[in-house]
């Protein structure tokens, strides 16, 4: 039986972009992985409990509205209370340079700006599983 | 099982991953269900079946609202297609649920097809008796949505409803065949929209044809998305659990089903027999041969076949 990547593809907030993230999760269908799209405007609490019960190898978040250095912490943060700690945990859209570091250290492993190629971000799930 | 004594006390992220296990690995699959076996069969699971985008997501998020303030705990396995191409899926059905996703006493989960054909997938029984042993009362299943092959849902589910939306016009009479037979309720959802009324008489005309039913049907009228009618369905569901009951019937399909079930399983086995140890194609090409050369008949090679594997 194969056992295809689970990923959670979420978009916290009241951010109503969601081209990036559709986009996202199309590429990684075509890739061959299991891709849970819980749509727009999800609290962190919700994306949480949706990681929990989906019990996805990967969870990615999208936003573009400025409420990154908020929102992405959050979630790790309740990750982290909820025991779980082997899931791989992205961002991307919209996000200053300089923003990049801080989310690294909040426990982010990886952030995607415009202009990074699908084909990447593939090859660095692929590559950076913690299961 | 660690894992197992965890989900029996309600950890949810043990559920999900033994949902995860039963789903990867065949050899912890039947570990997992033979532990768990005792603690299963308390639950009623309802099937919801339909075309794609007839508003069985958002049915389903309705329903169990009412369960909810019945105080049950309810858990949802919603399935989505798997790309035939890529082997990956979009599950998508989260989306009309996102209220549920808090609550204590909800479980939802996601899956893909995964190649497997009939509208579930092929670990959707083994995730049911999963969340059954859970403690989840009542279990949800949302089926793929292709039409004419959503069959396996009756084999896996107490209570089918059968969800039509008005627009489908000629689709009713073609999907007629075998899908009237595997509704135990019909809902027509989107009853805001123009011709719902037509798609109730014509379905209520369609199940007054068939006169050998033990039961009639009945056909429910709902507009999911604002949340009307759904108490009547609630109760139709209620009265069909109660006939289930009352009339034996409950235990007359699950035993039916459990008789699937079985020869289904042995049929995979065997089949893998076939495959290893008669058929081999090399094997098969002489055989073949043989047989357009009229040295043997096609039965001569069954037969022999047969006697190879011990028949
Ligand atoms: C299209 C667009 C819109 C569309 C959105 C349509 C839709 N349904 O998505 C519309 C017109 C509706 C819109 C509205 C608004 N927008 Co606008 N919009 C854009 C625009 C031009 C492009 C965004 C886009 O779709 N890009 C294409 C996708 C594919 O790219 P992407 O999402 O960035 O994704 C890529 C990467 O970031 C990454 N990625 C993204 N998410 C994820 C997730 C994971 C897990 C991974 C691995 C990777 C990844 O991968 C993708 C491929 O490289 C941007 C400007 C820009 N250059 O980005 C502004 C922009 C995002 N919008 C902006 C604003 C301000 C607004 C409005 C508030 C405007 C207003 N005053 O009304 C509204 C708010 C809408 C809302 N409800 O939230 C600002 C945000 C400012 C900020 N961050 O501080 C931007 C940056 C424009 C600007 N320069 O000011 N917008
Ligand atoms: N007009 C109308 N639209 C509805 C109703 N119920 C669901 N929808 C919409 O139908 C679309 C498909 O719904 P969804 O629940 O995802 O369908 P599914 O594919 O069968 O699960 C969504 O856009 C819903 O908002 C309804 O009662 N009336
Ligand atoms: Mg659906």
């Amino acid at each position: 039986m194969e056992k295809p990547i689970r990923v959670l593809i979420a978009k916290p907030g009241l951010d109503g972009h969601d081209r990036g993230a559709k986009l996202i999760a199309r590429a990684l269908r075509d890739a061959g992985m299991e891709v849970i799209y819980t749509g727009l405007r999800q609290t962190p609490e919700q994306i949480v409990a949706a990681a929990v019960q989906e019990d996805v190898d990967v969870v990615g978040m999208s936003i573009l509205s400025g409420a990154h250095n908020h929102l992405f912490p959050k979630v790790v943060e309740l990750l982290k209370e909820q025991g779980v700690n082997d899931v791989l945990i992205i961002g991307g859209g919209v996000i200053p340079d300089e923003d990049i570091p801080g989310l690294k250290e909040a426990g982010l492993a990886e952030i995607f700006t415009p202009g990074t190629t699908t084909t990447q971000m593939i090859e660095y799930i692929k590559n950076n599983l913690k299961r | 099982m660690e894992l197992i004594n965890k989900m029996l006390t309600g950890d949810k992220r043990a559920c999900a991953r033994l949902i995860t296990q039963v789903e990867n690995d065949q050899t912890q699959a039947e570990n997992i269900i033979r532990e768990i076996q005792q603690y299963a069969n308390n639950a009623h699971v309802i099937g919801i079946t339909g075309p794609p985008g007839a508003g069985k997501s958002t049915l389903t998020d309705k329903l169990v609202k009412s369960y909810l303030k019945d105080n049950k705990k309810v858990g949802i396995i919603a399935i989505d297609p798997t790309s035939p191409y890529s082997g990956g899926s979009i599950l998508g059905d989260r989306i009309r649920m996102q209220d549920l996703a808090l609550d204590p006493n909800v479980f939802i989960r996601s899956m893909g097809t995964r190649g497997y054909l009939g509208g579930l997938s092929k670990s959707t029984k083994n995730a049911v008796k999963i969340l059954d042993a859970a403690g989840y009362d009542i279990i949800i299943i949302e089926t793929v949505g292709v039409g004419q092959s959503e069959v396996d849902i009756v084999k896996t589910a107490d209570t089918v409803l059968m969800v039509m939306v008005p627009g489908l016009g000629d689709d009713i009479q073609s999907i007629k065949a075998g899908i009237m037979e595997i509704g135990d309720i019909f809902v027509v959802n989107k009853s805001d929209l123009f011709g719902a009324d037509r798609t109730a008489t014509e379905i209520n005309m369609m199940l007054d044809l068939n006169q050998n039913m033990e039961r009639r049907p009945p056909v429910v009228m709902v507009t999911a998305s604002k949340n009307e009618g759904i108490d009547k369905l609630s109760q139709e569901v209620k009265q069909h659990i109660q006939y289930l009951h009352e009339s034996g019937k409950l235990e007359e399909q699950r035993k039916k089903n459990l008789k699937i079930e079985i020869v289904e399983l042995i049929e995979t086995e065997l089949r893998k027999i076939i495959m290893t140890h008669a058929s081999s194609d090399s094997k098969l090409d002489k055989e073949v041969n043989a047989v357009l050369n009229k040295e043997k008949n096609v039965y001569d090679v069954r037969d022999e076949f047969l006697e190879t594997i011990g028949k």
